[in-house]
């Protein structure tokens, strides 16, 4: 992005504004969550959409996910395309069941006959000492339940081209965005939460993942945070001559498992990196297909890092321990390549 | 209030054939479950909940609906879809997994969805609810006068998805109408092992809306107070909650032991059937021939049977079409 054409704007911006087009384009687009009108979202995704359109299609909700979430999939049924916001994933405890077995069952259980055109966007992450209950990713919980698409941009561009895709998908879509990439003025300020916005509406494909950097020594693949991790890591490592490539997967369902594979093929090493809880979870996922689909690709055992299968602490040093981070994918891939 | 021959007669039809696609569907599920009971075997597996006995709380307000009004059901489902005008042929056919079924047999009994009559039903207690709502709101989005029915049993009035939707409806001043069935028992423990209130029409109070309550399990008082509260709905003077007094003749599942009941509740419950006492009020009051019901019951039977049959000579889907549905494009 050079010159005249560079426009930024912070992730939570970028959301906004596709959320706006599409209300524009399609009277049946609207959204319904808690606090996002007035406030326009506790991490900006509705951003200035209640002054445009009005309590009737920004819609604040009392706080009864089941409800609104279950009304998101009455609406569906009624051709509408609803939006709703579950402000922190860490609260689908309390409306999961209107999420799997309802959302995600009820388009196949009517054999396609039903459609539920529905994003459900959700904060995730942490790193902001928001402890236990506010600051997981769950990535893997939603992933594993099949009938949603589950994705989970990375930066200003992919939030809104994946937003307008998500939008206009006649499946539900659970759209994860990540508290610090928003680019909140209350948070940490990260580079990587600003980034250059086309003006118009345009798409991103839901499925596909990102070769965010190329290199021909190690494949660290990553999500949301982590991929911006394994970018500030294969800076340093390229001081020391290992040239990393960086996959930032966007998109867990549906998964893209050839770039993956025909990354390794080209690297033979595979560091998988993730902001959820090691067991069971995403590096879990890539590292089976790696050994199923290209094992004999590889010249090392594949390497995982990710929240060592404990909640997220509260005080600094402790969630700090637990999160990965640039350095220690550091020193991760340096270790693997080196076997 | 004066009630028009015409929705007497639809209630008698539809009642009649509700029941006797019940007892039919009683006699199927047991095919290849004798001598032992075995949940799984037979042309009808998995779990079978009927509402024999349930009836005039289904015909009493999906006499006052139109196609364009929703319906969601739980797992009990059969009377609802009945009276809201389901496909017979492609429900039957999909309680016996066939691929000609409403979910080409992905869904089975519990899990019927017609949108061409916006029907829907689910095994979740209380999980419709907000899905009605979710239509309702709909319907006011869209300036029409549509409205939405859920149909739970009482005990899905202590759901937290139920305090919700029905708070959510007021608040909004949503076309929503809740009918709670109390059919006395939630699977084995009675309501007042379960509820805090006598009945749960007195928590529309909660809400700042209508309630009402019909004892008895008489169709004549459902359809007096669903016409209201339907048309109120459509109105726009906002949702309400119906309890019915129903009666479940069969246990919560077939093959349910229904140790928690004593054994002669059911017969007594048969003596005032509610068929019956619609049958005869028909005749007293509203001169009907016998032979005019006669034929009534006749076409009942051959709609079912025929529906039956469709679902019997139907074929199972191919092994691999599980993999089939799950996004649509």
């Amino acid at each position: 992005m050079q010159g005249t054409k560079t426009r930024l704007l912070t992730g939570n911006k970028a959301m906004a504004e596709a959320i706006k087009l599409e209300m524009e384009r399609d009277p049946n687009v609207f959204v319904m969550g808690e606090d996002v009108g007035v406030y326009g979202g506790i991490f900006g995704s509705t951003e200035g959409l209640f002054q445009q359109f009005g309590s009737d299609r920004v819609i604040d909700t009392p706080i009864s996910e089941t409800a609104f979430i279950g009304a998101a999939i009455g609406a569906a049924t009624e051709g509408m395309r609803p939006i709703v916001e579950l402000m922190f994933v860490d609260f689908f405890g309390v409306c999961m069941d209107q999420i799997y077995n309802h959302m995600a069952k009820i388009p196949y259980m009517s054999g396609g006959r039903v459609k539920l055109p529905i994003v459900l966007m959700t904060a995730v992450g942490g790193g902001y000492s928001d402890a236990a209950q506010h600051s997981q990713t769950l990535y893997a919980t939603f992933a594993h339940l099949p009938g949603m698409k589950v994705v989970a941009p990375s930066t200003p561009y992919d939030l809104k081209g994946m937003m307008i895709s998500a939008i206009r998908d006649d499946n539900p879509v659970v759209f994860m965005f990540h508290k610090t990439l928003q680019g909140l003025g209350w948070m940490d300020q990260l580079d990587a939460s600003v980034g250059h916005v086309p003006e118009e509406a345009y798409t991103v494909p839901l499925g596909k993942a990102n070769v965010v950097r190329e290199g021909k020594d190690i494949t660290i693949v990553g999500i949301q945070m982590t991929t911006h991790h394994a970018l500030e890591a294969a800076k340093k490592l390229e001081q020391e001559g290992i040239e990393a490539e960086v996959i930032d997967l966007r998109s867990l369902v549906p998964l893209d498992r050839e770039t993956i594979l025909q990354s390794i093929k080209k690297t033979h090493r595979l560091l998988v990196v993730d902001e959820d809880y090691l067991s069971y979870g995403m590096t879990a996922e890539i590292a089976a297909i790696a050994a199923e689909e290209g094992l004999y690709d590889l010249e090392a055992p594949v390497k995982r890092l990710a929240v060592p299968d404990v909640p997220i602490p509260f005080s600094r040093p402790l969630e700090q321990f637990v999160l990965p981070n640039a350095e220690k994918i550091y020193q991760e891939a340096v270790k693997l390549v080196n076997e | 209030m004066a009630i028009s021959k015409n929705d007497l007669l639809w209630m008698y039809e539809n009642m009649y054939k509700i029941r006797y696609y019940e007892d039919k569907m009683a006699e199927a599920y047991t095919e290849g479950k004798n001598p032992v009971f075995n949940i799984g075997a037979g042309p009808v597996p998995g779990e079978m909940h009927l509402a024999t006995g349930q009836e005039p709380a289904a015909v009493g307000i999906c006499v006052h609906l139109k196609k364009e009004d929703t319906v969601t059901s739980p797992h009990r489902p059969h009377h609802h879809a009945i009276a809201k005008g389901v496909d017979l042929n492609k429900m039957t056919a999909e309680i016996f997994g066939k691929e000609t079924g409403l979910g080409k047999g992905k869904g089975g009994h519990m899990h019927l969805f017609d949108p061409d009559v916006k029907f829907s039903c689910g095994g979740i207690v209380g999980a419709g609810i907000p899905h009605a709502l979710g239509a309702a709101l709909a319907a006011k989005k869209k300036g029409k006068d549509w409205v939405a029915v859920s149909f739970i049993g009482e005990g899905a009035a202590n759901q937290g998805a139920f305090h919700e939707s029905l708070n959510m409806a007021a608040l909004w001043n949503l076309p929503l109408i809740v009918v709670i069935e109390n059919n006395q028992y939630g699977i084995s423990v009675p309501k007042t092992a379960s509820t805090s209130v006598a009945s749960n029409d007195v928590r529309a109070a909660a809400y700042g809306i209508k309630g009402y309550y019909v004892k008895d399990n008489d169709p004549i008082s459902m359809y007096e107070v669903s016409k209201e509260a339907v048309e109120r709905a459509r109105r726009g003077e906002g949702p309400s909650i119906i309890e019915i007094e129903t009666y479940r003749y069969l246990g919560h599942f077939q093959g349910d032991p229904e140790l928690y009941r004593d054994k002669n509740e059911v017969s007594l419950l048969r003596d005032k059937d509610p068929i019956i006492r619609l049958r005869n009020l028909l005749i007293s009051e509203q001169n009907i021939a016998e032979n005019d019901l006669d034929i009534i019951e006749n076409k009942a039977k051959q709609e079912v049977d025929a529906a039956y049959q469709f679902a019997r000579s139907s074929n199972y889907p191919n092994p691999e079409d599980a993999l089939k549905d799950l996004y649509v494009s």
